[in-house]
């Protein structure tokens, strides 16, 4: 099914932002709602998004590739992604990762066993003044955790179990 | 002194309609579209010496200036909300806690260059931000303050948000607009500039978060009032982002002219552990080093006098480093952030950043040799006017005053 017939509501108000001649201006928000059916984009999703912007799928295909919230494979159901660039580092974000990496079994860039998380290293979020933090990138959007714990991150991470028990 | 733009500080509630109303809200832009010309309104930025706060510190006015009668129409407003720089957070606190004032910014900037629709471009993390800020656009179209002939006038006005999706190069104003055209985010040559090329090819004007909320209160208050609280160098107050080894980091609006002493320790509490600073990076990881010492730290804050050290205030992202950090560390982390956001247009950049990272992971891994260190500086070096958008540089900042002014940290 398309996304135009999936969500005609919301492809419409995308669309709608932008001039009628460049409507190639809505790639990013169409990508964005495809990513929020399976927390990546298929093939087929950006095949019918290229129709929809009479763009190639290539064309498609080059912003999937520059920006790094579009994902083009399954990973895990939440993406916990830790800012370690240098003012967060300066307060301690290596070492916070270390102890996540420790507590979770696997290595940063790796996804745990039962696929309910990927541990990403990313560059600076803006929320410097309240590191160590990160973002959860989800199928349903993202969300910002500050002033963060190793201890605090484990009970979320258990929050995010119990509410995900139908994990794959 | 009460807030110029971190108001919410001052007035609670001040993100919801009722409130910013009751607080002088939207007349300003009222008073412009009803009572003032276009070009009156830019007069008044000017004469305010309100200039440029995502980094660039050019001069509002003259750059709205740039689009003139003769220009093609339609014209656009982008409001560079990437915020992406290490060190620098303040332009979400003011879209998440006083988005009307940055809204009704964006709305006069708009009325001044005769833009009838305006982009807000959030860096993609800002999702939340975002949907936010699209709930505050939905009811000023209600209250009638966007929307087609506004206050009965000719003038109409519409304003969306674009989210990018994580790239630090769309920052960059062109790299900005392609992305919101639907490209990659890659630099444009200038010349053209934006206000004669910009969005779609037509005149635009990008503006940061910070500079266009400045400006209700700029028009509310006029521009005598705003220039007296900087310096004559820097006009009016600025947002200091101040992060690393401090005990109170955080955001700090301040007059120019405020000196680093008064920011680390009267606002920031001081260094962690008591230790002395070591090093100030002044706007972010593009940051120039400065040496710290007594004299520095009693210097004021403004675009000159940082210049006259040997950096550059750029977005006033103030990284303060303790005599517990070691220069090489830091351009570790500096190089390995921009070998992951150059967009790979340039080959300078591209490679320069590259061979950067495998150099500066050589020196870290031990393998220490003065040619190591020298090879890493002429690299940046070359980098330097080499490339066509800031990033290039920005690169290079870190790394080449980091080596000349440090060199006891790269002598092991």
């Amino acid at each position: 099914m398309s996304l135009a017939e999936k969500y005609p509501k919301e492809v419409k108000q995308i669309l709608a932002k932008y001039p009628p001649e460049h409507k190639r201006s809505a790639v990013m928000p169409l990508l964005y709602l495809a990513q929020s059916q399976e927390g990546y984009i298929t093939k087929e999703a950006m095949q019918d998004i290229a129709s929809t912007l009479e763009i190639s799928i290539t064309d498609v295909g080059t912003i999937v590739g520059f920006y790094t919230l579009f994902h083009d494979k399954k990973e895990g159901k939440y993406r916990m992604q830790v800012c370690t660039d240098l003012p967060c580092a300066l307060r301690g974000a290596d070492q916070f990762v270390e102890s996540l990496c420790a507590n979770l079994g696997i290595r940063v860039g790796e996804t745990t066993s039962d696929g309910l998380l990927t541990l990403e290293a990313v560059t600076c979020l803006a929320a410097c003044d309240r590191a160590p933090m990160l973002q959860i990138q989800s199928k349903d959007g993202l969300k910002y955790y500050e002033d963060m714990t190793a201890d605090k991150t484990m009970e979320l991470i258990d929050t995010l179990k119990k509410s995900g028990a139908e994990v794959k | 002194m009460s807030y110029v733009v971190l108001r919410h500080r001052d007035i609670p509630d001040i993100h919801t309609l009722d409130v910013y109303k009751k607080n002088g809200g939207f007349e300003a832009f009222q008073r412009a579209v009803t009572k003032m010309k276009p070009n009156e309104v830019t007069g008044m930025v000017k004469a305010s010496g309100l200039r440029g706060r995502g980094g660039a510190g050019f001069p509002t006015g003259s750059k709205w200036a740039f689009i003139t009668d003769k220009s093609s129409w339609p014209r656009y407003v982008v409001a560079n909300a990437d915020e992406s720089e290490p060190g620098t957070f303040k332009d979400r606190e003011i879209m998440e806690s006083n988005p009307f004032q940055f809204l009704e910014g964006v709305a006069i900037a708009s009325y001044a260059v005769g833009a009838n629709a305006a982009y807000v471009y959030l860096r993609g993390e800002f999702w939340q931000a975002a949907k936010f800020l699209d709930e505050k656009i939905a009811e000023m179209g209600k209250a009638g303050y966007l929307g087609d002939k506004l206050f009965g006038t000719a003038y109409s006005l519409h304003i969306h948000t674009h989210l990018g999706a994580g790239a630090y190069i769309c920052g960059e104003e062109t790299a900005m607009l392609e992305s919101i055209e639907g490209k990659r985010g890659m630099p444009r040559i200038r010349p053209p500039f934006p206000a004669v090329y910009g969005l779609y090819g037509k005149p635009t004007v990008v503006n940061n978060v910070e500079t266009l909320t400045n400006l209700p209160m700029i028009l509310a208050q006029g521009p005598e009032w705003y220039k007296s609280l900087g310096t004559s160098d820097s006009a009016g107050v600025k947002i200091f982002s101040l992060s690393g080894r401090v005990r109170k980091p955080g955001n700090y609006e301040l007059p120019f002219g405020t000196t680093f002493r008064q920011l680390i320790y009267e606002h920031g509490g001081g260094v962690q552990d008591g230790r002395p600073v070591k090093a100030i990076m002044p706007a972010g990881a593009s940051s120039s080093f400065i040496v710290a010492n007594e004299k520095v730290l009693d210097t004021p804050m403004d675009y000159a006098s940082v210049r006259a050290l040997g950096a550059d205030l750029g977005s006033a992202s103030v990284i303060v480093i303790d005599d517990t950090v070691s220069t090489e560390w830091i351009i570790n982390k500096t190089i390995h952030f921009f070998k992951h956001e150059s967009c790979g247009k340039c080959t300078p950049c591209r490679e320069g950043t590259y061979w950067m990272m495998h150099l500066i992971e050589d020196l870290r891994d031990g393998k220490h040799s003065p040619s190591n260190v020298d090879l890493l500086l002429t690299v940046a070096k070359q980098m330097q006017n080499k490339c066509l958008c800031p990033l290039g540089e920005f690169s290079t900042m870190a790394v080449v005053t980091g080596i000349e002014r440090f060199p006891q940290d790269f002598s092991k």
